[in-house]
């Protein structure tokens, strides 16, 4: 699975950077950047999804490798 | 809907605008004047609303559900002709939409600001159309990150914790405070001024001049040109200041910031400081006096906070989207039909995102506050572009806020005598006084 953000999307609302801080970082400007390819490790499965159903934009997805 | 009754009313209320160009004194950037209808009772919110009328603030979930359900665009000739979207589809629909909507005029009052203000607007980049809407809020918006708002907590909390000893003897089912007066509203100026570098003490100014900006909806054109005039003699007195003592806040940081090679003009930066003040200080303020009244209502949300502190990250969010304080506006660009209806160029759309949260077509449960809601893609901040940038800073403030408060105080409640709560008038939701007894 890997975790992507759509940066025509994003408003910088930074949610998923608070629940998925293992995958998601903020850039200099305040919006979200993926950390390393987006890869999610098994453990972290759960709080990608949080990071998903919880921006107010629908900026980011889960996707099958 | 419509009664012949209400049509007969609606037709006196709209009335004829008086102009700037036939002599009329209007405050700052207004060109246009709309008779006011003050005081006249709503005859149905469907087809008359007021969101300055103190009914509405007071019971607005029980009107936004009732409009959903019977419009669900309400629409009201007040304002010189006002639009009420209740869905969150057409909400989002409508704060997307660039095109046919402008945020030259982002509060509701019978004036209308001059189109020559767009696209910077009076307090950019809230009142900024694209392009140059994008260039001002990326200045901005890096300065609210959160490698910038995180270090804030410690002062934060320093400030909560001072208010609460400043309560004095408190007995247990006894003493009554007002959390709004005595503890919420004194949280966010503080913060805020100190990182706009102002003199510390100034709370009071603050809150005159947003109350003047935002409650004070029917004021008359002669009052709201003094205060625009005080309150911008407040900020250029600030700035005159920073240009002379350079420092490390936000008002050097605006000075010294470019837009295309530029220097911001005096005016943009008077602009942008006015927009850190009324946002930053309202809204937060009324989100955390709805969060207490809704706990003092609620033990049991209150014991989860205490006992599992790790609910918050979630808790926090609902609270934002059960208790969103911000209603935002547009005007109609160019004759645009929504939901069926048919909004005219220069006719108000209030975009009530507090309403867009309890839309149960969009959430589930959405009447019921679950302190641990896992999905939750609320829009208290608003969406699309205009999406507020001091996020990081009034979730910090709010989390704080409530933290200090339920340890502080395991047990309160509304006071015997019930709920003595005074809600805010206008766009901005919030107890005013909030009488809490505490136990």
């Amino acid at each position: 699975m890997r975790l992507k953000v759509d940066n025509e999307v994003c408003q910088g609302h930074n949610r998923c950077k608070v629940l998925a801080p293992e995958l998601v970082d903020v850039d200099d400007e305040g919006y979200a950047v993926i950390k390393g390819d987006g890869t999610v490790p098994e453990e972290l499965r759960g709080k990608a999804q949080l990071a998903v159903d919880n921006c107010p934009e629908f900026a980011l997805s889960l996707e099958e490798d | 809907m419509t009664t012949d009754h209400a049509q007969e009313h609606a037709g006196a209320r709209r009335g004829e605008p008086l102009l700037a160009a036939d002599g009329v004194e209007m405050a700052e950037g207004i060109y246009k004047m709309y008779p006011s209808s003050h005081g006249i009772p709503v005859a149905d919110w469907a087809t008359d609303f007021d969101h300055a009328d103190p009914e509405y603030n007071k019971h607005a979930h029980e009107i936004w559900d009732d409009l959903r359900e019977r419009c669900p665009v309400a629409h009201s000739e007040r304002y010189g002709g006002t639009w009420l979207p209740t869905r969150h589809e057409d909400v989002r629909k409508i704060a997307y939409d660039t095109e046919n909507f402008t945020s030259r005029q982002v509060i509701v009052v019978n004036g209308r600001a001059d189109p020559e203000m767009s696209p910077v607007g009076q307090a950019p980049p809230i009142t900024s159309d694209p392009p140059y809407h994008q260039h001002a809020r990326k200045l901005l918006l890096s300065q609210f990150r959160p490698n910038k708002i995180d270090p804030l907590e410690g002062e934060i909390r320093a400030i909560c914790r001072q208010r609460l000893d400043d309560l004095g003897e408190i007995v247990p089912g006894e003493t009554v405070i007002d959390a709004a007066t005595q503890y919420a509203q004194h949280i966010p100026p503080a913060v805020i001024s100190r990182m706009l570098g102002f003199p510390p003490g100034d709370d009071d100014k603050f809150r005159y001049f947003i109350h003047h900006v935002i409650e004070n909806i029917d004021g008359s054109p002669e009052e709201k040109l003094a205060v625009g005039l005080e309150f911008n003699a407040y900020l250029d007195a600030q700035i005159e200041d920073h240009k002379q003592n350079p420092r490390d806040d936000l008002t050097s940081y605006l000075l010294e910031a470019e837009i295309g090679g530029q220097k911001l003009p005096h005016e943009t930066v008077r602009g942008a400081m006015l927009l850190l003040l009324i946002a930053g200080i309202d809204t937060t303020w009324s989100a955390i006096g709805a969060s207490l009244w809704h706990l003092a209502q609620n033990p049991a949300d209150v014991e989860r906070l205490r006992n599992d502190p790790d609910v918050m990250i979630f808790a926090l969010e609902e609270f934002l989207r059960a208790y969103a304080p911000v209603t935002m506006a547009r005007l109609v660009a160019k004759d645009v039909e929504i939901g069926g209806c048919p909004m005219k160029e220069e006719d108000f759309v209030l975009l009530p995102f507090p309403a867009a949260n309890r839309d149960p077509e969009f959430i589930e449960n959405a009447d019921k506050f679950i302190i641990d809601r896992r999905v939750n893609r609320h829009s208290a901040f608003g969406l699309g572009i205009h999406r507020c940038l001091g996020s990081n800073l009034a979730r910090l403030e709010l989390r704080v806020a409530i933290e200090e408060f339920v340890n502080r105080f395991p047990d309160f409640s509304l006071p015997k005598e019930g709920d003595q709560t005074t809600w805010s008038l206008g766009q901005i939701r919030g107890p005013r006084s909030l009488p809490l007894l505490i136990r």
